[in-house]
């Protein structure tokens, strides 16, 4: 449904410039049939990968490994053996990337049988985990240059790439998490500027076209949703009683909560739609962008049919376009890492509310909670 | 409806890329760089606090030295007063010991005058009496030759004599 509703999205917007092609150029319909797939182009922009797209080149991938638990156990191999549609023998199994028509498009799927079956695991280090990997790499190397700065350079301010990071380490710091969770700030301030940094590299990786960055991470349903589920996690593993309370006997008049528990049935479902919204904003937001960008850019292929002229024209207004479009995904990249941030604070300070009269009791219960707590959260990661 | 389906892999390796990256900050990035600002905003807040101080001992020094130099104009105006008074008074002294000093030795010099003078009154009379008496004498010698006269002077002062007494 939703794919349909973009896809009309952008034949509206091909619509609206579409007389002019028509008035330069009506003799061409027999190549407009013939035209680029930019369905297919989308998808594979915004889609994960099993190798990764070089520039100006539409064959070659930088191989990545696949790595699938198959009919008979464990199977690596590079991507570069199955990205050009052919089949790949490991041992008795054969693999191959699922074709269009196929329920497991564009997965590798193991033929048994001269049937495609999905294999049992598929952990293989896509373009999107590639991706990952180098957005964490680079938020490793951030922060971690101004923690070296912390400990090498003493009191001295920090410069250039250092001072910047730092500022916006203590713009989120001072911002959003201290206000908000007030003397419980230092506990969650680490999970939540990890979380802040990585969506914001993750989001601007995005935004570049060509290797280190065009994977389309934090626009991915998966990525988004697993920070979601982390918030999630670190809500109602560190929340107080009283939290609880509020949920399944929260403070409205009897007859919400009994015999019907209107009031706890709602409650219940917030503490759900909480991560579930963070997932989505973060992921139609990012994923929208970028839509646009390519549609944008794509319209000067569409109209490539219909003469040089309107070609022209298409391209200088189609790239003017997507640089307008860049700049603002620049900024909503930030944007939505902030809010991302924000309302996971915001979520997380919920889970700390305490009730006036057992303020006390709660404080030392929830000291000797947090350990513990931290530790099984390491577990579930 | 790919976009909308979560992938597996994806997942699996997104947790642990996050847990890897979280443990590692965790660990040794946000704690060493909330302690080097909070370390940095504490020097800031005692060098400012520092330099408040030294300014208002500095002002109060100001103050403090012109308290100082107010104090000892006073003190040097007393002291020269004083100084004023004092030498009017050691002139004042001076002059009266120099007056009663003067005055006793102008009472001695009198004293000694008076005497001086008595003295030579005292041996003028004695050099007149004897001049007189020799004078008398002598005169009387002549006169009194014969035995008359001699009696009839004599007569003559003891009349006087008595009439004296």
């Amino acid at each position: 449904m939703k794919r349909n509703l973009f896809a009309k999205i952008a034949f509206a917007l091909i619509a609206m410039l579409l007389p002019f092609g028509v008035m330069a150029s009506s003799h061409d319909d027999s190549e407009k049939k013939e035209g680029i797939d930019a369905q297919g182009i989308i998808f594979e922009h915004l889609g994960d990968g099993y190798g990764w797209e070089v520039p100006f080149n539409h064959h070659k991938r930088i191989p990545l490994p696949v790595i699938v638990w198959g009919s008979d156990g464990l199977h690596v191999f590079s991507s570069s053996r199955v990205t050009g549609g052919q089949i790949y023998r490991d041992g008795n199994a054969e693999f191959k990337i699922a074709g269009k028509d196929s329920d497991h498009k564009g997965k590798v799927v193991e033929i048994i049988d001269g049937k495609e079956v999905k294999p049992a695991i598929d952990i293989s280090i896509t373009k999107n985990v590639c991706g990952i990997f180098i957005a964490a790499i680079l938020v490793i190397w951030a922060i971690m240059s101004v923690a070296r700065w912390h400990k090498t350079q003493g009191m001295k301010g920090p410069r250039k790439m250092t001072g910047a990071v730092e500022f916006v380490i203590m713009f989120i710091y001072d911002g959003v998490i201290k206000p908000t969770l007030k003397d419980k700030a230092p506990k969650f301030a680490p999970y939540l500027l990890t979380v802040f940094f990585f969506i914001l590299v993750m989001n601007l990786l995005g935004l570049i076209v060509i290797f280190p960055g065009g994977a389309n991470l934090t626009g991915n349903i998966a990525v988004t949703l697993v920070l979601a589920i982390i918030t999630f996690l670190i809500t109602n593993i560190f929340a107080t009683k009283h939290y609880w309370k509020e949920i399944f006997n929260p403070d409205v008049p009897w007859w919400l909560k009994w015999p019907l528990p209107i009031m706890p049935i709602i409650e219940i479902f917030g503490v759900f739609t909480k991560p579930a919204a963070l997932t989505v904003r973060l992921f139609a937001n990012m994923m929208g962008g970028h839509m646009i960008v390519i549609v944008l850019t794509l319209l000067i292929f569409i109209f490539a049919a219909m003469g040089p002229v309107v070609t022209g024209a298409t391209a200088v207004v189609s790239v003017i376009f997507s640089v307008f479009m860049l700049c603002i995904d620049v900024l909503v990249s930030f944007i939505q890492a902030y809010v991302f941030t924000m309302l996971s604070t915001l979520f997380i300070a919920l889970g700390q509310e305490e009730g006036h009269h057992e303020k006390h009791e709660e404080e030392k219960s929830a000291d000797h909670a947090a350990p513990a707590a931290a530790a099984q959260l390491n577990t579930q990661n | 409806m790919e976009l909308f389906t979560p992938d597996f892999g994806l997942i699996f390796w997104m947790f642990v890329s996050f847990a890897i990256l979280f443990f590692i900050l965790w660990k040794w990035g946000w704690p060493a760089i909330m302690k080097g600002v909070s370390d940095r905003a504490d020097l800031i807040d005692k060098g400012v606090e520092y330099a408040q101080n030294a300014k208002e001992q500095l002002d109060h020094a100001r103050e403090e030295a012109d308290k100082q130099i107010a104090e000892a104009r006073r003190q040097q105006a007393d002291m020269l007063r004083e100084a004023d008074r004092m030498k009017t008074q050691i002139i004042e002294e001076a002059r009266t010991a120099a007056q009663a000093e003067a005055k006793k030795v102008m009472d001695a010099a009198k004293v000694s005058i008076e005497q001086e003078r008595k003295e030579a009154q005292q041996q003028f009379r004695n050099e007149v009496s004897s001049f007189a008496l020799d004078i008398a004498q002598k005169v009387v010698r002549n006169e009194m030759k014969d035995e008359k006269a001699q009696e009839k002077l004599v007569s003559s002062l003891l009349d006087e004599i008595e009439k004296q007494n």
